[in-house]
């Protein structure tokens, strides 16, 4: 049963990517939208961020992004700053919560865009694009244009491009949410292995408490009024996971403590 | 077989209209001649249809006098309504420090101070022009500055964070994301450039060898000629569908592959 290269397995001693020290977010507005945060993500983790709407979850993910900053405390990326990150073995990528795909653009040209825009030959990048089109299963589409794919399609265009530059860390803000529930557990399968396969950090935002414990080796409960970190849960299951996992009695017990943590931190949240 | 192409979108887009035409066409004959109504107060489609015969070579130079400076007009507020338009994404301040002035410019009627720029320009098929321009410079100047501001903020994250420079943003995702409106104005604007021309025209009064349709108009009025000024009339507004029609052909090519606006219902 257990694989012996499982990450959960290797313990705390691997190098931290994200480091994230007492930063808080107060919006101009004087929204207070998290408090103070600490948490370390490290390597080859998949860390899930659930919780109600409005516990900060997505802004977390953006102080990590470094789409917008903290107003208080700091962020280390591979324990330096923001600067150094875009580095070879320091690169992030940003999937959305909508594909965010350009409708004038071919797929491929979608997919190719970060290494246009750091100036990479075509040449070069043509097998790139190749390979991640390959990798989302999208090999025969690179010259359709996003409307003419289904939303699933579409937001495996986003993850193609996302997987085009060898990211090392990988942060995704609800890719799925939009999606039926058949699609969304068939691209969480594809994920889980991609994940696998690469070694990616990835920080995953999500509202489905299946999702979460399928996809996760640690998963982060957060509670509103400000965000704050409820409870943090390790799902210590092997990989790669499966259907089986799906079906099995361990996986609904993951998800039965999940649920009741989160029902826990949303009666905290209506007490406040 | 010939029934489902009939009953199709773009049949009925063309037959819908023809028809209609052809039926005003007919009741304004059989009117006119079941009246009597005098020529020189209302003349008949086919009274009109043997001037524009008999007369079609004066009509037409003067037709394409004052298409010629409808096109300058046009193409003049291309490039500057768009050049304008790149001004004023740079920066909230110039945008809201200038534009007023373009509303202004817009508000004001061509009439009103066509004499002022024909006494000031001394060239008169220049000063037509510049009226026509004044004219049909907003549409393009406001259309093409929302486009380039409503872009997928998305996307413009998704660029920031790929550390895109702001020439690269600008080629690779604000043009291209204005084009539809930037098209949109292209319509309007090719439409108020003729009727600027001709409005320029008309309060210009220009005589001699090149005059426009407008000059027409007016000679046939004072002659009672008004078959000829029907006819004038006629050929303006052709050149004025022509125009438009020449927009939503340019608009389909370059936006056809992927914009709702032309991309069919069916898929």
């Amino acid at each position: 049963m257990l694989a012996p290269s499982d990450p959960t397995k290797i313990g705390r001693d691997l190098a931290p990517v994200v480091e994230i020290l007492s930063a808080d977010k107060v919006f101009p507005n004087g929204t207070r939208a998290l408090a103070p945060i600490d948490l370390k993500i490290v390597e080859r983790e998949f860390l899930t961020l659930i919780g109600p709407s409005g516990c900060g979850k997505s802004t977390l993910l953006k102080l990590i992004a470094n789409l917008i900053e903290p107003t208080d405390g700091r962020i280390l990326w591979w324990s330096g700053g923001f600067d150094k990150v875009g580095t070879t073995d320091r690169s992030l990528a940003f999937v959305f919560q909508d594909p965010t795909l350009m409708p004038w653009a071919r797929v491929e040209t979608n997919v190719r865009l970060p290494l246009d825009l750091v100036g990479m030959p075509k040449a070069e990048s043509r097998a790139r694009v190749k390979d991640a089109l390959a990798r989302v299963g999208l090999e025969g589409f690179a010259r359709h244009h996003p409307r003419q794919l289904s939303g699933g399609m579409r937001m495996r265009v986003s993850i193609a491009r996302s997987l085009v530059t060898a990211p090392n860390l990988l942060l995704m803000d609800e890719p799925f949410g939009a999606l039926d529930e058949f699609t969304r557990n068939r691209l969480d399968a594809d994920l889980v292995r991609l994940w696998w396969e690469r070694k990616l950090t990835t920080v995953f935002v999500t509202h489905s408490i299946y999702e979460a414990v399928f996809l996760s080796t640690r998963v982060v409960v957060m509670g509103a009024r400000p965000g704050h970190i409820f409870k943090t849960m390790t799902i210590d299951e092997p990989h790669p996971r499966d259907e089986g996992f799906r079906n099995s009695p361990r996986f609904s017990e993951h998800c039965r403590v999940l649920s009741a943590a989160l029902t826990e931190v949303s009666l905290e949240q209506m007490q406040r | 077989m010939t029934r489902p192409f009939l009953q199709s979108e773009a049949a009925m887009s063309i037959i819908a209209p023809l028809i209609v035409g052809v039926v005003i066409v007919v009741i304004w004959e059989i009117g006119c001649r079941a009246a009597h109504v005098p020529i020189f107060l209302f003349p008949k489609p086919s009274d009109i249809a043997l001037k524009l015969a008999s007369d079609w070579t004066t009509l037409l130079g003067a037709l394409g006098v004052t298409l010629r400076i409808a096109l300058q007009a046009f193409v003049a507020s291309i490039l500057i309504g768009t050049l304008i338009a790149f001004l004023f994404v740079q920066s909230r301040a110039i945008e809201m420090s200038l534009f007023p002035y373009a509303v202004l410019l817009q508000v004001t009627p061509i009439v009103a101070i066509a004499p002022l720029i024909i006494i000031l320009v001394k060239n008169t098929q220049v000063a037509l022009t510049v009226c026509a321009t004044v004219v049909a410079l907003f549409p393009v100047i406001s259309n093409t500055t929302l486009g380039l501001r409503s872009v997928d903020p998305g996307l413009v994250s998704l660029f920031r964070m790929n550390k895109a420079g702001r020439l690269q943003t600008l080629w690779r995702l604000r043009i291209p994301s204005a084009l539809p409106y930037f098209f949109g104005g292209l319509r309007i604007s090719s439409g108020l450039a003729l009727i600027g021309a001709v409005v320029a025209e008309f309060v210009a009064g220009t005589g001699g060898r090149s005059s426009g349709l407008a000059y027409e108009i007016l000679q046939s009025g004072f002659q009672l000629d008004i078959p000829r000024m029907f006819a004038a009339l006629l050929l303006i507004t052709l050149a004025g569908v022509g125009l438009f029609a020449l927009m939503v052909v340019l608009s389909k090519l370059a936006l056809g592959q992927w914009h709702e606006s032309e991309v069919g219902a069916e898929t």
